[in-house]
């Protein structure tokens, strides 16, 4: 596999939905509506048929694809995507099957807090349980260079674009919960100061070990788990009626944080790394110890208290952030305490 | 036509919120002397939060280490602006 001679290749399909859907996006501009039809039917086959919807590589390819011609650049696109209503129809079946499937699966807590003070109380008990870090601890006390590797080209799906999919929220909340959101977004994207911009850190700690840090380089590589998790972030951000999902996504985002990126550091300054590579971490440690307070109380907190309609949707999204991130989590773990890689086969990425 | 607000931004108060169980969130145009004496530095980001659990690795910011820690605060224990004789009524 060359590592730099192509800047965006074409993503390899993993099953008939992303294959079909491959052929539309890089086929004639002008697509024959036979290409569409093949795609219908199996989206509709795979919506039917799949029996893990968040581990199906297939779908989540899918979906990741279709939310990429939002963000872009996805180069290997031809012609204008963004609003093809056939494909946002086809995406709508598909977000139609993960949105319910998450709703069956994420344990959201009972009985439902009755404000917003409860709502945050009730945060702070959901994300409690993310203290003890197990993929951070872990980490810290067994990094390798392979495996820390690995661990950069997981995250990079959504951290080399940190933040873009909570900003799509911030057009769509009013007074306290907007301003709160821009103020931490604002930290995010660095305060006015481009080289501080939180991805741009992270494509830093990337080339620091060695890595390629082109957007969505690695897609190949990074199995359903990943997708699902950048996937969830953009099926909330995306849509209006789920803004409550993306305000109470972000707070159990930056509510367990600090504590896991004070282990993340510790792993790379264990190998040697300096601070061109830990400083994402250190930034994370301190930055996130302040989103923290503002996400569940000013964000969370408001947003229920000024829209109570949202609450159940704001915890919702809290807990479908801690359960996607934790089957991703677990994933890493499992393969690497096993001793084999957690990315797909390179073979599958040529 | 007037703005409402000064014209000059250090003229915008700072603000400090203690939230409970966890750190004082400072809001606003601040310099931090890391000790008695230091020469005061401008913290990297505009909302700061300073460690009340003397817990954190990185203070006097706090790192989150609060929640390890189980630190419990107190509900505030007058009102803050009011005269200082309301303090300790409750005790
Ligand atoms: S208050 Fe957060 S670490 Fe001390
Ligand atoms: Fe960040
Ligand atoms: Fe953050």
């Amino acid at each position: 596999m060359t590592t730099t001679a192509v800047r965006t290749p074409v993503p390899t399909a993993r099953g008939p939905v992303s294959s079909a859907l491959l052929d539309v996006l890089t086929g004639p501009e002008d697509t024959p509506a036979a290409a569409y039809e093949t795609l219908a039917s199996a989206v509709a086959r795979a919506v039917e048929s799949t029996e893990d919807v968040l581990a199906d590589e297939d779908v989540q390819l899918s979906l990741f694809l279709l939310y990429l011609l939002h963000y872009g650049p996805a180069e290997f696109v031809t012609g204008e995507r963004e609003w093809d209503p056939e494909l946002l129809r086809i995406r709508a079946v598909l977000e139609e099957r993960f949105e319910r499937e998450l709703r069956d699966r994420v344990p959201v807590p009972d009985p439902l807090p009755q404000d917003g003070a409860e709502l945050v109380d009730a945060m702070f008990t959901m994300t409690g349980g993310e203290e003890k870090p197990t993929l951070a601890t872990w980490l810290a006390r067994h990094p390798s260079e392979e495996i820390l590797r690995e661990f950069l080209i997981h995250r990079s799906i959504y951290t080399l674009r940190e933040a873009d999919p909570h900003s799509w929220g911030i057009a769509r909340l009013r007074g306290r919960a907007k301003a709160a959101l821009v103020e931490i977004q604002s930290d995010e994207y660095g305060g006015g100061r481009p080289e501080r911009v939180h991805a741009t850190i992270f494509a830093q700690s990337m080339r620091g070990v060695g890595l390629d840090d082109t957007l969505d380089h690695y897609l190949d590589l990074v199995p359903a788990p990943t997708l699902a998790s950048m996937n969830v972030m953009s099926l909330f951000g995306l849509h209006r009626r789920l803004r409550g999902a993306i305000a109470g996504h972000l707070a159990a985002f930056e509510m367990t944080s600090s504590i896991p990126n004070k282990y993340y550091g510790r792993a790379f300054r264990k190998l040697g790394y300096g601070e061109d590579v830990t400083w994402y971490y250190d930034e994370h440690v301190e930055a996130d110890a302040v989103h923290e307070q503002i996400a569940a109380r000013d964000l969370a907190g408001a947003l229920a208290q000024d829209e109570p309609a949202l609450l159940p949707d704001i915890l919702f999204g809290a807990a479908a952030c801690l359960y996607v991130d934790g089957l991703m989590g677990e994933h890493m773990l499992e393969c690497w305490r096993e001793e084999r890689s957690s990315l797909r086969p390179a073979e599958a990425a040529l | 036509m007037k703005n409402e607000r000064s014209e000059d931004p250090s003229e915008d108060p700072v603000v400090i919120t203690p939230c409970p169980n966890g750190p004082l969130l400072v809001r606003g145009d601040v310099l931090i002397a890391p000790e008695p004496g230091a020469e005061p530095q401008k913290p990297p980001r505009r909302v700061v939060a300073l460690c009340r659990c003397n817990m954190s690795s990185i203070a006097p910011f706090c790192d989150g280490s609060h929640k390890l820690a189980n630190f419990r605060t107190r509900p505030p224990r007058y009102n803050i602006g009011s005269p200082r004789e309301d303090a300790g009524e409750e005790d």
